[in-house]
């Protein structure tokens, strides 16, 4: 990247997870900056969820460090920590028939007795209407499908409008439209200056809305760079072990399958 | 209606009943006494002199040291259990967890009965006197929910097969116990004992009162001021401690809460079950899941329901005072069927 950023918004240096004696993450070195949109790809197993969970402070690294607003993660305060970063993760089940609206709410509740109510009503509106979900607020949670479900849980990570966004498979259960709705949103956050990881496994939507692409791949941080740095044709067929071909549509790299090379 | 209107409906319903039982209870027995002279009777223990207050003492005794005592123990009882019920299901992400069902209720009697038994012989009774028997029911309490927290929950959440099958060991353990405890004990033990396994109210002491009040009200106003806290772990554990929550500290201070107000409940009244399972439920069904109020309305509608049992128990058959668990689990038996059946038509049944 030819931008110069002074100070990043998280910076993980030397990370290593062990469980149970397997090694999850070795050697990770990573740097995320405010204005950014990175997008962490890999081969199921790779370890990207692990990275993400290290990254936002849900799973201690066995050795190394996390840095988050100039802090070590691990010195941070359950409540500060909410104040920095957000989480969507991939399940997203409620164990009461809590309305959406009062889920929505939840997101706003880190910053209770911070500000004004204006605040709370203006991010929870805010989030509303970038995820789409505006006819669904007075629904009962539990009542909703799986893709509805998912946008509410972004709905209410968005509402916590904090500085750094986690978002762990935010396009999984979405159809065509909200998958690139979604996408959208996280570009623009980062355009107004968060700093958001994605996880995501369609590579072509990951090369058309990130900034940046980690590629991870048996725990290893195989390739930092650009989107079309990192997807390069030989390098995607090496860690997925699947033939593709990369083609160019807007400026970004898409990435196909090629089918044909399938025994029938 | 909205979930705040009916909050305001269901609160002034709730507050009536409240005072009709109260008042009904002070009024309805084998002496029977005027409202009036209720009314009067308390005005005068205020100090203020009326015309109302009744002039026989057998009047008076019977109001103030049989009929309030007992009036004032099934209100903190049932506020206490109900509160116990809906912090254990906001902890437990599930609404069939209640102190009864998954055996907190039968480790309390346990620790309760042990006391009763061996409490004089191990010192006991000599070192705490009167509450030597509410804190070995906490203990049996705390004992017995930490095993089914630590014993039913996996990755964050309870699966209720796992959630039902603990508290039918920890039930089918402390069973034992009590059994083992009532061949130990002398007759007056035995009495007492098998007192407990029914649950009464009968006889309710204000000494006993001033011990179960003061935690009941302690322990309710915590949980109330956990109650967001306990909505956010409605997200799930892992989004609760994205949103601030120190889920560690929350689960640990929350399962002394719920043993201490199970315990304390189950002290002196023994084990009254289905309290904490039917009124959070029906409740959460009127005015919606969010913890604040319907831990307020738990507390209020548990006092209710079981001054109003209390009633029935001891008046239903004449010159007969029936166990108030026994009838609590009459109807909470039929309730909680009534809620796996419905489970079952909606989703096939818990998993």
């Amino acid at each position: 990247m030819s931008l110069v950023h002074p100070t990043p918004q998280i910076s993980a240096t030397g990370i290593d997870v062990v469980i149970d004696a397997h090694p999850i993450l070795s050697g990770i070195d990573i740097d995320i900056h405010a204005g950014e949109l990175l997008a962490l790809v890999g081969p199921n197993g790779a370890g990207k969820s692990t990275l993400l969970s290290v990254l936002s402070g849900d799973v201690r690294a066995t050795s190394g460090a996390v840095v988050i607003g100039g802090r070590d993660i691990r010195s941070v305060r359950h409540l500060d920590l909410a104040r920095l970063r957000s989480v969507l993760t991939q399940e997203n089940q409620v164990s009461f028939p809590f309305t959406v609206a009062e889920v929505v709410e939840m997101g706003r509740s880190p910053w209770a007795r911070t500000g004004s109510r204006d605040d709370d009503e203006r991010a929870i509106a805010e989030a509303i209407r970038a995820t789409d979900v505006s006819h669904l607020v007075s629904r009962r949670f539990t009542s909703l499908s799986g893709g509805e479900k998912a946008r509410v849980s972004l709905a209410r990570v968005l509402a916590q409008s904090t500085p750094v966004v986690f978002l762990d498979e935010p396009t999984a259960a979405l159809d065509l439209r909200h998958q690139e709705d979604v996408m959208a949103t996280a570009a623009a956050l980062a355009r107004a200056g968060r700093a958001v990881v994605v996880v995501v496994h369609d590579l072509s939507l990951a090369a058309a809305y990130a900034d940046r692409v980690a590629l991870v791949a048996g725990g290893r941080l195989e390739s930092v760079g650009t989107p079309a740095e990192v997807f390069t044709a030989e390098r995607v067929e090496r860690v997925y072990g699947l033939p593709v071909e990369v083609v160019t549509q807007s400026g970004r790299p898409v990435i196909l399958p090629v089918r044909g090379s399938f025994p029938a | 209606m909205t979930r705040v209107a009916r909050g305001i409906t269901l609160s002034i319903a709730l507050a009536a009943a409240l005072v009709a039982a109260i008042l009904l209870s002070s009024m309805v027995g084998q002496l029977p006494v005027t409202p009036a002279e209720i009314v009067g009777s308390v005005l005068r223990a205020l100090g203020f002199q009326n015309g109302w207050a009744p002039a026989d003492p057998i009047v008076e005794s019977t109001i103030w040291i049989v009929r309030f005592p007992r009036i004032v123990m099934g209100l903190a009882v049932g506020a206490a259990l109900a509160v116990a019920g809906a912090v254990m299901q906001a902890i437990f992400g599930n609404p069939l967890a209640e102190p009864g069902v998954v055996g907190v209720s039968s480790g309390a009697a346990l620790g309760a009965a042990g006391a009763i038994v061996f409490g004089g012989a191990l010192g006991i009774t000599a070192a705490l006197g009167s509450w030597g028997i509410a804190v070995c029911a906490f203990a049996g309490g705390l004992l017995a929910t930490l095993v089914v927290y630590f014993v039913s929950r996996a990755n964050g959440r309870t699966e209720v097969v796992t959630l039902l099958l603990t508290g039918i060991a920890i039930n089918a353990f402390a069973g034992a116990g009590l059994a083992f405890l009532l061949f130990m004990g002398d007759t007056a033990s035995r009495e007492q004992i098998t007192f407990w396994q029914l649950g009464s109210l009968n006889g309710s002491l204000w000494r006993e009162v001033l011990i179960v009040g003061p935690v009941t009200v302690l322990g309710t106003v915590a949980a109330i001021v956990l109650g967001k806290r306990y909505d956010l772990l409605a997200l799930g554990e892992r989004n609760a401690r994205h949103l601030g929550v120190n889920v560690e500290a929350l689960r640990i201070g929350s399962i002394v809460l719920v043993a201490l107000l199970t315990g304390v409940a189950v002290a002196f009244c023994g084990i009254i079950a289905f309290v904490g399972l039917v009124v959070p439920h029906v409740i959460r069904m009127v005015i919606g899941p969010s913890h604040r109020p319907l831990l307020v309305a738990s507390a209020v509608g548990g006092a209710a329901l079981l001054t109003f049992a209390d009633l029935v128990a001891r008046t239903i058959v004449p010159g007969a005072d029936l166990p108030i668990g026994m009838l609590t689990s009459l109807i909470g038996g039929p309730f909680f069927f009534y809620l796996l059946y419905r489970q079952r038509k909606r989703s096939g049944g818990w998993a």
